[in-house]
């Protein structure tokens, strides 16, 4: 049987909603006008590559189940990636081979 | 005697011009049987009736139809609902693992639609921390919304009402917000809202899948998903970095900082909850320095085209 329903979690299943709901909803509703700082604006141009690149890296090589493979599916993911191909195919490629890795290592060793 | 030859001159082009007339009628009545006998011959060969029957089909598509915001949405939001799905899975898997009612998760990612946020909060829940604790871990691991959302008031109708900001502020995805940052042009709302039409349905689907499906999938598979988030994020911020040296250098430098708090005894302290913070801390770094030392090249053309409109 499950330990978490929605009689045992309730209260926190609603906490984690509201909150995540609450950061997303606060600057839409609040800022109605265009800001017109130039440093501010090529900060925000920057921030979703950044914020996107610090959640990668360094902890995409821990996303597997060894150093390894998850270094391996790294370099596939930035090769496919640096050749333009979708974003479904990228994560296709990038499990099968960290999949093929742990699948060699299991053979050889 | 000249009234006398207009009256027959009168008459005799009158006459002419009858026959004329008949012989007209004639000619079209010929041409007139001629196009239908054609037409009905053409109509016996299907191989002649093709091309009318595709100008047809082909006006009847609606590839012909200048594409709403809706659809243009849709559209390009559907390979991150597909993108969503493997990743939505894991957490389906994960959840279950915990010891979550499989509906129960399906309610979480319908409510949250975060992925790092959704995986810490499990992880929170299931060590049973107080509420208090669960707000401040959200808060800190979802708090790059904030700066999203943010970005994005920037590039919405200043004039648009407040309850459709309410409805767009549910679809600020890393993803999502990636692309519509991606636009030349100013966001609709009927853009954004097609925009997480289908991450939000993939994203629901996947979790599902992956609760149910939990016990199916070999071990070895289960344990290689969870790279699947990082090539997202991996695919949405290298092509652009390609053809934009600034922007390769701005991942470069966060990611360096992002190792820095990672690695660095001492620093790496910070990184301990989650790391919530050492992701702030390094993306504001980062983007804060490459706003101060490289001017976007994008943000100058807007003002230069702003210029020119004034």
């Amino acid at each position: 049987m499950s330990l978490f329903t929605f009689s045992t979690a309730g209260i926190m299943l609603a906490v984690m909603a509201l909150t995540t709901y609450f950061i997303r909803v606060t600057p839409m509703a609040v800022f109605h006008r265009k800001l017109e700082n130039r440093w501010f604006k090529d900060f925000m141009f920057y921030i979703p590559f950044c914020v996107l690149a610090a959640m990668t890296f360094p902890d995409v090589i821990y996303s597997t189940k060894s150093l390894t493979s998850g270094v391996v599916a790294t370099a596939v993911a930035l090769i496919m990636s640096w050749r333009k191909r979708d974003l479904l195919t990228v994560a296709i490629g990038a499990v099968l081979a960290a999949v093929l890795v742990e699948y060699l290592k299991m053979v050889a060793f | 005697m000249v009234e006398e030859t207009k009256k027959i001159k009168s008459v005799s082009s009158r006459r002419n011009s009858r026959r004329k007339a008949t012989l007209r009628a004639m000619k079209w009545r010929r041409d007139k049987f001629n196009r239908r006998l054609r037409e009905q011959v053409n109509d016996l060969l299907i191989v002649r009736r093709l091309p009318r029957l595709f100008k047809v089909m082909r006006r009847k598509s609606r590839k012909d139809q200048p594409q709403s915001d809706y659809t243009r949405g849709l559209l390009l939001g559907k390979s991150i609902g597909l993108g969503y799905v493997p990743v939505s899975f894991t957490f389906g898997l994960v959840a279950v693992q915990m010891g979550f009612d499989p509906w129960v998760a399906v309610f979480i990612s319908l409510t949250n639609l975060a992925s790092a946020g959704q995986f810490a909060g499990i992880r929170m829940i299931a060590g049973g921390a107080p509420a208090i604790e669960l707000a401040m871990t959200t808060l800190v691991v979802n708090i790059r919304y904030f700066l999203m959302s943010l970005s994005l008031t920037q590039k919405i109708d200043p004039k648009m009402p407040t309850y459709k900001r309410c409805i767009m502020a549910f679809g600020v995805t890393d993803e999502i917000f990636a692309l519509a940052a991606m636009e030349k042009e100013d966001v609709s709302f009927r853009f954004f809202t097609g925009l997480m039409t289908c991450p939000i349905v993939g994203w629901t689907l996947g979790t599902a899948l992956g609760a149910f499906a939990a016990e199916l999938m070999p071990a070895m598979v289960q344990a290689c998903m969870g790279i699947a988030l990082y090539c997202m994020f991996i695919a949405i911020i290298v092509p652009p970095s390609k053809t934009n040296k600034k922007i390769f250098y701005a991942i470069l430098i966060a990611s360096a900082l992002s190792c820095m708090f990672k690695y660095v005894p001492g620093i790496n302290q910070i990184s301990q909850n989650g790391g919530g913070w050492s992701l702030i801390l390094s993306a504001i770094g980062a983007a804060s320095l490459c706003a101060t030392f490289f001017k976007s090249d994008e943000v100058a053309d807007e003002a230069e085209r702003k210029e020119v409109a004034r």
